[in-house]
């Protein structure tokens, strides 16, 4: 007993609640999916084995990964470039750029979905306006299809790609840059050989923070997509609400759950998680 | 760096794109005007029918009030719950604690649909499907994470010594917290509670899964209005969730000038 009071801070006891709750349940019936993804209809790993008979699943898994693999990349090469002009320029201009970016991000994603379906659609604004100055004579499919899915979770995940970015040039100590033009080197070569590397740490969070958020993504691909590009989370939604199949949607919940731990311990390897979420929250 | 002809480029190019992310929404405001009885945009004559519709329909202002309710409810739970915690974690700060606190993160990492198949999976047999003690539930486990990251930044700038003063001084627990602590975390508290109010009036994924008819939340009417893609009463509901918004983000920028006035002083 003595022992036990020795190793046990008072502090715990009011960690508990939110601990305990998060553990009933959270934790618990996550634990329960993953059971049910190796015993739902029958024990085994028949739902697992389905990714490598069936075609259709085996599509719906590539789909999800190519257009997150497509999304990460546009949303952080572009992020990286906002991140950038907002560490290079004055104190006013920066705090106008982040005001910008906090709007896109505190806006509705259901408002943003919205406006896309209003701007993108046969009818929508971009093909009248097209039309009406005479640059296309027929609407172009900017929805139904990947790009149009691809086009709105860009639009999404910049803000997620541009605040880890900052956090990281931020930190970075600029008479290094200055260093390194002193010593004769180009502004292109410091940039790919001193700033690129320097920032690296900033550059895996990002691009990982964007890819686990993507792959997870159900709004915007499930309308913008209109039912013709089918993504993980949309089929397990299907799954769960139309078809009541647990075990095929717990096996690949669970995938995507792994896929997701995997990346966040890589992540962890190359930066304090906490700054990264700490970033979205200043 | 020098800034040379690149950076001038990528700076106007960095001004386009956080110009593509704000204005597409804008377009919500012509099409909420329209005086056609389907979502179009309008020619020459304006009208504020939709307007009047959205504010005496009263399937959108019972999802106003559910929301509002829904969100108020999840707030305050999630910031009591998140405050704590954050505290204890912080008393603690050992190996374990640590651990706890990745923990406790997942919640805001592990993508929403697995989350929203985890509360239904549990919420069957609980009977708490399409209830607002569900949903409450529901939304503070993923937004308490939140309050813990902003309320943990603001007892990072705390000086311990303050705590042991105050006990020293004969101060209990109870009144060392609620003197000395809780006022210097503040401004992390307010901004945990704010954050929290805004991913519940905004969570569509989990509250897809977990409601049906009892409780419509405004995210749940909204998705539907845009799945059948036909009443432009949805455009004016986003205006007002825009202007809504704006409201909220500059109320947050003052209070955080503020907090940072007062702490440069």
């Amino acid at each position: 007993m003595q022992s036990f009071t020795r190793h046990f801070h008072p502090g715990w006891l009011i960690i508990a609640p939110l601990l305990v709750l998060v553990v009933a349940l959270y934790l618990g019936p996550i634990l329960n999916i993953l059971w049910l993804s190796v015993t739902d209809p029958e024990p085994g790993f028949g739902n697992y084995a389905k990714l490598g008979e069936s075609d259709a699943l085996l599509r719906i898994v590539w789909t999800t990964v190519r257009i997150c693999i497509i999304t990460t990349l546009f949303s952080v090469t572009l992020g990286y470039s906002i991140a950038y002009a907002m560490v290079h320029c004055h104190q006013r201009q920066k705090s106008y750029m982040l005001t910008l970016l906090l709007v896109s991000f505190w806006i509705s994603i259901l408002v943003r979905t919205f406006s896309w379906l209003m701007l993108l659609g046969r009818r929508g604004l971009v093909n009248v306006t097209l039309e009406d100055i005479g640059l296309i004579a027929e609407p172009i499919a900017f929805m139904r299809n990947e790009l149009g899915v691809l086009i709105g979770m860009v639009h999404y995940m910049i803000p997620y790609a541009v605040l880890p970015l900052l956090v990281s040039m931020q930190s970075l100590d600029t008479r290094v840059m200055d260093a390194s033009r002193n010593l004769g080197a180009s502004g292109a070569q410091t940039f790919w050989r001193i700033y690129l590397p320097l920032t690296m740490p900033g550059l895996v969070a990002s691009t990982l923070l964007v890819f686990i958020l993507s792959l997870g993504f159900y709004v915007t691909p499930a309308v913008l997509g209109g039912g013709k590009v089918l993504m993980v989370a949309e089929y397990i939604s299907v799954q769960l609400l139309v078809t009541l199949k647990w075990g095929t949607a717990a096996m690949l919940a669970a995938l995507m759950l792994f896929g997701v731990l995997a990346m966040l311990w890589v992540m962890s390897r190359f930066m304090k998680l906490s700054t990264v979420f700490g970033g979205t929250t200043r | 760096m020098k800034s040379g002809l690149f950076s001038h480029f990528n700076r106007v190019g960095a001004w386009v794109l956080l110009l593509f992310l704000v204005t597409p929404a804008l377009i919500a405001i012509p099409v909420s005007l329209t005086p056609k009885r389907f979502l179009s945009m309008p020619k020459g004559e304006l009208s504020l029918r939709h307007f009047e519709k959205l504010f005496t329909s009263e399937e959108w202002l019972s999802s106003f009030f559910q929301s509002g309710v829904i969100a108020v409810s999840t707030s305050a739970l999630a910031t009591f719950l998140g405050t704590l915690c954050a505290i204890g974690l912080w008393r603690v700060s050992s190996k374990y604690s640590e651990l706890v606190r990745a923990f406790l993160l997942l919640p805001l990492i592990i993508p929403q649909i697995i989350s929203a198949m985890a509360f239904y999976r549990l919420w069957i047999p609980l009977g708490l499907l399409d209830s607002y003690a569900g949903l409450i539930l529901a939304h503070t486990i993923l937004a308490a994470p939140m309050v813990l990251i902003t309320v943990s930044a603001s007892l990072a700038t705390f000086d311990p010594k303050l705590e042991q003063a105050s006990k020293n001084l004969g101060a209990s627990n109870w009144t060392t917290m609620r003197w000395v602590i809780l006022p210097s975390i503040k401004p992390g508290v307010f901004a945990g509670a704010l954050f929290a109010f805004i991913l519940s009036w905004d969570e569509i994924v989990v509250t897809l899964f977990i409601s049906k008819y009892s409780v419509y939340t405004l995210p749940r009417r909204m998705w539907n209005g845009i799945r059948e893609n036909t009443d432009p009463t949805v455009a004016a509901a986003a205006v007002v969730l825009i202007a809504i918004t704006l409201v909220a983000f500059v109320v947050f920028a003052i209070m955080s000038r503020r907090n940072a006035k007062t702490q440069a002083q």
